[in-house]
């Protein structure tokens, strides 16, 4: 195998895979603020409302195009760089993702049309209902990726089958309601819904600012406020962790992100700073409040958070048992019937992706000595300081969402729209959820390595074998397609924005009327 | 666990199953692809374009889905063939993509701002991003008739030993300009239907009568490629169709001719590329006379017949190995588990026919020619 296509694939997957969630969050809150927003036009029958829904229907319209569009490759990137991966965990891994099409991308696909074309072609309550189906497309879309990815964090429910030489399913329950995958789409779901009540936010304060449609932009700030604040506090309460003490990569992934070397006694403390150092294997500087990572990781007050070193050291019996388990499985390929192997291969079978840590330093994981057993034990390890800092940056700017959404609820609620510093803070603060939404992904992919399904089978292993010049032509190929189209959406967007909600000519510009009762809405 | 329906059943089912998917990709956003490539010629003025645009503008968007989930089918159910195609037709695979992620973008932002300049610019982009997928897939197929070069280690691990421009024979570009004619008429039949009479539907219906026309003969030509080119593969005698999915526990062997074989073995079969030069000639008679709902019934029946042809011709193969035969996946031997094959088909079962269900729904409450005129009164058109 070569290590640079390996790096390269991992690299293009990275790229394609952000990008694509720069656009999936926006998606998947701004749907469900839509339905909000037409079922109060639906209920008080105001055009103002009507105006409102029209206009975060064109954003959203802009922006999930190019969701969509960036998801054709994200399905299509497994099959091209990773057909390894596809071929080992395809018999699980697929099954989600062709429901997804089947139960979510359909649904949302087939009725965004209608949503944008069918205005004048359906009774008012028939739209909102096809506004509905687009809302709960998209979310429903985000779960079924999200067990897709929960289970590459946590392989519940399958096993390796020696006569196909690949993982198979053996209880799609367990694959379904996967702990793991529960806790993503809860989170992951939040922080789309946050981003959305961000943007939503943002602009009006910006009209608000600039004193340009105050009627539009007081009901759409007070739809969002009210959105983010519930939504915020969602993201922060039902963070990602909760599904952290499951596995060996798990715990691993939390004592990454905490740079905690050595397993301190019960309950653990929670790092607010430090300096990591891959040298020494140790954080200086630090800064800790007693207790708090034990009860958030283990919701006990006895257990303990284990650290990196203690992770390590298991990680090298698993490999020792893994190539026991290796060495069955290649005697089983030229003897399927020999019961001997079969009886060895049960016994360290759960091990067996362990010794595949070795491939990236023998070709045969039987031939490895201590120091390579021992080097590939510590690649267990995902890279420390970028997890450490991504969690701390994220995590800072998910207290700092809940902090401005209360504000901008209190605001809302006492009518004081023109408090400028807010809404100029407002502006400010738009691209704070994308960062926080990207470094979630970079802690949960980086945070699974080597691994690309957790103890099952390395990244490394995973890849296509395709040549480092095929890799460069798709890469410079995406960065430059994708650049132009990022530059593109951009200039729609605030080209929609200057516009303004009155753009559509049978909209009439009302006389700005002072606000009325606005329902608070977002139950 | 003992499971309703057995294993070769359940393969068979969902070989058949993935042929109803790229049909249903074929049928739906065949006509997208077809009328995106015909919308530069169709439309000579903005419109013009426009309203071509707007005959798929509210569709197309679900009519897509079929590809993905076609992907994700393959993933799910032949997880085997899904890796070693989607690898093996690597920079093919990324001209589609971008071709494919160039053509959503261009239906959305094109109107989005006056600039003569700007809507050029996607107009060609749509044009590309109909035309070059049309050409791929059938030069895929025609690929894939013929066996591609790839072969399987002992770890299943496949290795791709062919060039890209090797993907270009005289055989399988007979098959990308069939796909290209097949689709353009399609298309050409739906803007029958759903544009308005004036220019752009008599531009749309001398071009279908022509594409046709080409569709009949390329079938033809790519008749003759099978039988006097040689092309086909065949399994070892005995081959165990309940097996575990291991292509290197069955053998298969290059047996030139054989993609023939099943008509004689299966006669039934007969009907799929009957119905592949039936429908062009009918998709040709209705547009030449005006007759939309036989147009389009004769375009969609040509694509299913001679999409069928090619899987009917094949079976059990789906994708055999050119350098190394005992390396081909077929129906046998590159499924996903048993209770995969399963649980598949019972979502399969319930969902599919809701999708249906509310696509036709969809479709109806937009049902209606898009008029010149609706487009200076309607804001939400593109």
């Amino acid at each position: 195998m070569d290590l640079a296509v390996v790096e390269l694939s991992r690299l293009q997957f990275a790229l394609t895979a952000m990008y694509h969630f720069l656009f999936v969050p926006l998606t998947l809150g701004l749907s469900f603020m839509l339905v909000i927003m037409e079922s109060i036009y639906v209920m008080t029958g105001r055009q103002i409302w009507r105006t409102v829904t029209r206009f975060w229907a064109t954003i959203f319209g802009i922006n999930f195009v190019l969701g969509v569009a960036t998801g054709i490759t994200m399905e299509f990137e497994f099959g091209t760089n990773w057909s390894y991966f596809s071929h080992y965990v395809g018999d699980i891994f697929g099954a989600p993702l062709a429901i997804e099409g089947l139960m979510a991308f359909f649904l949302e696909a087939t009725f965004v049309g209608l949503m944008f074309f069918g205005w004048d072609k359906l009774s008012k309550l028939a739209h909102l209902g096809v506004t509905f189906m687009v809302a709960l497309g998209s979310n429903l879309s985000a779960l079924w990726i999200l067990i897709a990815n929960g289970w590459m964090q946590n392989p519940v429910g399958a096993a390796f089958n020696p006569q196909t030489m690949r993982m198979e399913i053996v209880d799609f329950q367990a694959v379904l309601f996967n702990p793991v995958a529960q806790a993503k789409f809860v989170h992951t779901v939040s922080a789309g819904y946050v981003l959305a009540a961000v943007v939503v936010l943002g602009i009006s304060a910006y009209y608000l600012l600039k004193e340009r449609h105050r009627a539009f932009a007081i009901r759409s700030f007070t739809v969002a406020a009210a959105f983010g604040l519930l939504a915020s506090l969602s993201v922060v309460v039902l963070g990602d962790e909760s599904g952290y003490a499951l596995t060996d990569n798990q715990k691993m992934k939390l004592a990454a992100l905490e740079a905690m070397w050595e397993t301190e006694p019960a309950p653990a403390g929670l790092t607010l700073f430090g300096l990591p150092n891959l040298e020494t294997r140790s954080t200086g500087s630090e800064i800790k409040i007693p207790y708090v990572l034990g009860l958030i990781a283990t919701r006990s007050f006895d257990q303990e958070v284990e650290g990196i070193l203690d992770l390590v050291a298991v990680a090298e019996t698993r490999i020792e048992s893994g190539v026991i388990a290796y060495d069955a499985v290649e005697r089983l390929k030229t003897d399927p019937e020999n019961l001997a192997a079969r009886a060895q291969y049960e016994e360290h079978k759960n091990d067996l992706g362990y010794a595949m840590l070795l491939r990236r330093y023998v070709d045969d994981p039987r031939q490895a000595d201590a120091a390579a057993i021992s080097t590939a034990a510590w690649d267990t390890v995902p890279n420390v300081p970028l997890m450490f800092w991504s969690f701390r940056i994220m995590a800072g700017i998910g207290f700092l969402m809940v902090a401005f959404f209360a504000t901008a609820f209190v605001l809302a609620s006492m009518r004081r729209y023109e408090t400028r510093w807010f809404l100029r803070l407002a502006v400010l603060i738009i691209p704070l959820p994308w960062i926080a939404a990207e470094l979630g992904w970079v802690l949960a992919e980086v945070g699974r390595q080597p691994w690309a399904i957790e103890g099952v089978l390395p990244t490394f292993l995973g890849a296509s074998s395709l040549t480092v010049p095929q890799l460069w032509t798709t890469i410079i190929g995406f960065t430059v397609f994708y650049g132009i189209l990022a530059i593109v959406e951009v200039g729609l967007i605030l080209h929609t924005i200057k516009k303004g909600p009155y753009a559509k000519s049978e909209d009439q510009h009302p006389v700005d009327e002072p606000a009325g009762p606005i329902p608070v809405a977002a139950e | 666990m003992e499971l309703l329906l057995d294993y070769p059943t359940l393969r068979v089912i969902w070989w058949a199953l993935m042929g109803v998917l790229l049909i249903g990709f074929a049928l739906t956003d065949g006509f997208d692809l077809g009328v995106a490539a015909l919308l530069t010629f169709v439309g000579r003025n903005d419109a013009e374009r426009r309203q071509v645009i707007n005959t798929i503008g509210p569709t197309w968007e679900g009519n897509q889905v079929w590809f993905i989930l076609g992907g994700g089918a393959i993933f799910a159910a032949w997880p085997m063939v899904y890796a070693v195609s989607f690898s093996g037709f690597y920079l093919a695979m990324f001209l589609v993509l971008s071709a494919l992620i160039l053509r959503p973008v261009g239906f959305k932002y094109r109107s989005k701002r006056p600039d003569p300049r700007w809507r050029a610019f996607w107009d060609w982009g749509l044009f590309v991003g109909g035309f070059v997928p049309a050409l791929v897939f059938g030069v895929a197929v025609g690929n894939v008739l013929q066996g591609v070069p790839f072969r399987l280690d002992s770890d299943l691990r496949s290795f791709y030993e062919g060039p890209f421009l090797g993907l270009f024979t005289p055989f399988t570009l007979v098959c990308g300009l069939l796909s290209v004619t097949m689709l353009l008429t399609h298309g050409a039949a739906w803007l029958t239907i759903k544009a308005d009479h004036g220019p752009v539907r008599d531009r749309a219906r001398t071009i279908g009568s022509v594409t046709a026309l080409a569709s009949l003969a390329l079938f033809a030509v790519g008749f003759a490629f099978v039988r006097f080119g040689g092309l086909g593969f065949s399994l070892d005698a005995g081959a165990d169709i309940a097996g575990p999915s291991n292509p290197l526990r069955s053998g298969a062997f290059a047996a030139p001719g054989a993609w023939l074989d099943n008509y004689s073995l299966y006669p039934w079969m007969i009907a799929a590329p009957v119905l592949g030069f039936l429908g062009s000639a009918l998709a040709f008679l209705g547009i030449r006379m005006g007759r939309e709902p036989l147009a389009f019934g004769g375009s969609s029946m040509a694509a299913l017949g001679i999409i069928s042809t090619v899987g009917l011709s094949m079976f059990p193969f789906i994708l055999p190995s050119s350098i190394d035969p005992r390396s081909s996946l077929t129906v046998w031997n590159s499924s996903s588990s048993h209770l995969t094959l399963f649980v598949m088909l019972v979502v399969t079962v319930i969902f599919l026919p809701i999708v249906l269900a509310y696509t036709a729904w969809v479709f109806k409450v937009l049902w209606g020619r898009v008029t010149l005129d609706s487009l200076r009164t309607n804001p939400d058109l593109y």
